[in-house]
């Protein structure tokens, strides 16, 4: 059982937690992640570690809402707990001084993005961030990023803050530009990703991205989290989660990541009727 | 009843064991075996001929006093055969469910010579549960407090068994475990329907009453590493099993619906996701579709039946060799086949083929058939050329061997490793290439048996107790 600390929405349905884990807060690196389980028969899920506070002992993680596990996680609380964090997993991110990197991140990607950018530039990068959303309130992160990139790029699709257009677009126009650029990591959604590989190959420019495959042990042990790099099967939870973009199977990935979509609508369907029925309840209660 | 001839014991025919029957259980995953009944305990325990110089002692890997406690279940002394079992058992519950006793103590057996074997395994389980039903916690003898501290890494039955006896020797101990919950393969692995996994928990729970320290979602090598234990601990027993799961590396094999055995068992039994949405796991529907299951061990067996409780309308073992060669216990195989289970011999799988959303639609195979014997004495399947089949299938695991899971030995540059990733210790000590550090179990040998782990934790413990005596000299 560990106890979170600080839960707060930074944008809508996503939330940052902060939670009590001092072994990991110690040992964690940027890249790294944790599984969480939030209750007795709550699935076990990955989630990239956000920043960590080793003196308080404390880890930060970023959830959207999207699924039954991850909208169960949401509502709870500063003073509530989940039921297990496991980690730090997850090969580090491999930080190295490349000269200039660009950092991607999109919707929630930023957070995962966001303590690699950092190291990155503690590394002596000269950072450029492009942080994306669908419109203003989905860009998150936007102070702590600002604080540790040279340059930093919000975007939104549909205009409504800072650079109207995807996250590749903007990518796309400093290489216009003529901009050198020496190293790019994407995370983000699949189709981001891949689309940011796409447009970084024909430079040659070193990408990686950070894969979410489904995972159950996270720890080597299932094969699960198996993606497809260089026509070779990886575990991602071990020899990842971070992939050499040019090389990743994205395909493959995105089909894998929907084999429990029937069982995922249904698990959620489930669980929104039973918050409406105790919102119920408990209306009725104070009536 | 009245002192039986040896003659007359040999004619008693054996008690088979009460089970539910195949259709029923197919529907449920409650334990198959229902176990002796006292009366049939005590007819069976007749069976025994309490040899002299009794061979399935000496075919019993941690030589349990076979005769002797069997003698005490014919006499009806229950208490007293529970005792003669633990001195060398930790875990008799447990073997008494899953040892493959037909290589073992029943495979020697004199009354197999004539007769069906004693059934020793059944009555070892007899044994356990009747202790565990009737006496309940009891205080063994504890040896005054040592001060030392021992970490064990690994909650599988070699951690178990090491901690067992480390604490009953007065040292304190705390069990490291990478997942959130203690029991290792007979947890995550072996189902419900072989081992309930109450009986893994109350053997966690009396470890805990002897004061046995456990944290769980700890992973060592990650979380903190084995140097690191060994600032805070005297000594360090590794029993972190065989947890990498081989694949087929064939064409097609990241397909939907293609699993390793340890995830798809790892789903249903640690994870419950035959109980989903209750539990939050899912698995893939099974409903009325055709499963292969790759691979003739305990696993393969596993997996196939779960796969038909879980709604499969045709499960299959399709095997590389023929059933001969299957190292399946017996009992398994003999479940299965109860139970519906189809088995394809001789059929090597070349390829998975699958449709436009990736989903696996059928299995390649190449039909082989026995050849020369190699090193082993087995007889090596070789293919025949030309004959290759298709196999519609919705769904497959993958249950071909597990290998060592590298997390440990990464990180612990000084722990020597054979080229498998297994642990290198002395045989008569367990103790490894690294100071302080003690190994056994599944990451020593590659996958073995429960018994074999369990043994090793115990031969460990007493190393390690002596070590702590005098760390000098070592
Ligand atoms: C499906 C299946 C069926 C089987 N059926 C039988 C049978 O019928 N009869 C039989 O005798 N044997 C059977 N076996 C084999 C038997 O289960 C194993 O030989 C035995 O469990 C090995 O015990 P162990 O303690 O070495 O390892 P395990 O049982 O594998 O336990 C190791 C534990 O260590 C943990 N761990 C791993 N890495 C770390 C780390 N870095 N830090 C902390 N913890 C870690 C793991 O999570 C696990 O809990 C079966 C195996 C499987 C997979
Ligand atoms: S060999 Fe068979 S008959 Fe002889 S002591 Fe052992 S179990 Fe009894
Ligand atoms: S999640 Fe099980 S091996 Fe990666």
């Amino acid at each position: 059982m560990n106890k979170i600390v600080e839960a707060r929405f930074i944008a809508p349905d996503i939330k940052l937690f902060r939670i009590e884990a001092p072994k990991i807060a110690e040992k964690r690196k940027p890249g790294q992640f944790v599984v969480v389980r939030v209750d007795e028969y709550g699935e076990r899920i990955p989630l990239t570690i956000a920043d960590s506070d080793p003196n308080e002992g404390t880890v930060t993680i970023i959830v959207q809402g999207v699924g039954k596990t991850t909208k169960q996680l949401n509502l709870l609380e500063a003073g509530d707990y989940v039921r297990d964090i496991v980690g730090p997993l997850g090969k580090p991110s491999e930080i190295e001084n490349y000269g200039v990197a660009v950092s991607i991140g999109g919707g929630v990607g930023t957070a995962i993005a966001y303590p690699t950018a950092k190291a990155l530039k503690e590394a002596g990068n000269y950072v450029i961030g492009i942080i994306g959303g669908r419109s203003k309130e989905y860009v998150i992160l936007e102070d702590e990023m600002k604080k540790i990139c040279d340059e930093l790029y919000p975007t939104t699709d549909d205009g409504s803050y800072g650079f109207h257009g995807f996250v590749t677009h903007k990518l796309q126009q400093l290489l216009d530009e003529g901009r050198k650029i020496d190293f790019v990591l994407a995370i983000g959604p699949i189709p981001m990703m891949k689309a940011v590989a796409e447009v970084t190959r024909p430079y040659g420019i070193k990408t990686v991205v950070s894969l979410n495959p489904i995972m159950v042990d996270a720890t080597g042990m299932c094969g699960g989290c198996r993606v497809t790099v260089d026509n070779k099967t990886y575990f991602a939870c071990v020899d990842g989660p971070e992939f050499d973009a040019h090389k990743v199977d994205f395909d493959n990935l995105m089909k894998r990541n929907r084999m429990y979509i029937e069982h995922e609508k249904k698990a959620l369907e489930e669980f929104i009727c039973r918050i409406d029925l105790m919102a119920k309840k408990l209306e009725k209660q104070n009536a | 009843m009245p002192e039986l001839t040896n003659k007359e014991r040999m004619q008693i025919p054996r008690h088979h064991m009460p089970e539910q029957p195949p259709e029923v259980r197919i529907r449920n995953f409650n334990e198959v075996n229902l176990g002796y009944t006292i009366e049939l305990a005590r007819e069976e325990a007749e069976r025994c001929l309490r040899c002299k110089k009794p061979v399935c002692v000496e075919g019993c890997p941690v030589a349990v006093k076979i005769p002797d406690f069997i003698k005490m279940v014919a006499e009806g002394k229950f208490k007293e055969a529970a005792e003669i079992l633990k001195e060398d058992n930790a875990l008799p519950a447990v073997c008494g469910r899953v040892c493959p006793q037909e290589d073992q103590c029943e495979k020697v057996c004199v009354v197999g010579k004539k007769n069906e074997p004693v059934a020793i395994g059944h009555l070892e389980r007899f044994v356990a549960d009747w202790e565990r039903k009737n006496l309940g916690f009891r205080m063994p003898e504890m040896k005054p407090k040592t001060g030392k501290k021992v970490a064990i890494v690994g909650g599988g039955p070699a951690g178990l068994s090491c901690a067992g006896d480390l604490i009953r020797m007065g040292h304190d101990v705390t069990v490291f475990e990478a997942l959130h919950e203690i029991g290792g393969v007979l947890i995550y692995g072996i189902p419900e329907f072989r081992l309930p996994k109450e009986i893994v928990r109350a053997e966690v729970d009396y470890l805990r009453q002897l004061g046995v320290e456990f944290k769980t979602d700890y992973v060592i090598g990650l979380t903190e590493t084995v140097d690191e234990l060994l600032e805070r601990y005297d000594a360090v027993f590794i029993g972190v099993g065989a947890g990498l799961p081989y694949f087929l590396n064939i064409p097609g094999e990241n397909l939907l619906g293609i699993y390793s055995a340890n995830e798809f068992l790892t789903r249903v039994n640690l994870m419950r996701a035959f109980e989903f949405p209750k539990a939050d796991t899912p698995i893939m529907n099974l409903q009325g579709k055709d499963v292969a299951v790759f691979g003739g061990g305990n696993t393969a067996m596993d997996a196939v039946r779960t796969a038909l409780r879980l709604g499969a309308k045709k499960a299959m073992i399709i095997y590389r060799r023929t059933e001969a060669e299957m190292p399946a216990r017996i009992e398994e195989i003999k479940h299965a086949k109860e139970e519906g289970v189809e088995f394809i011999f001789l059929s090597a799988p070349l390829e998975f083929i699958g449709d436009d959303d990736g989903w696996v639609r059928a299995v390649k195979v190449q039909k082989m058939q026995l050849g020369e014997p190699d090193e082993s004495g087995r007889r090596k399947p070789v293919p025949i050329e030309g004959a290759i089949e298709i196999i519609p299938i919705d769904a497959a695991v993958i249950a071909i061997g597990n290998g060592s899971n590298p997390i440990i030995h990464k990180t612990t540059p000084d722990l020597k490793v054979n080229k498998w990733g297994n642990i290198i210790v002395d045989p008569e000590t367990m103790k490894t290439s690294k100071k302080g550090v003690f190994a056994g179990g599944d990451i020593v040998t590659g996958g073995a048996t429960v018994i074999l782990a369990m043994g090793a934790g115990r031969k460990a413990a007493k190393a390690i107790d002596e070590y702590l005596k005098n760390p000098d000299i070592w």
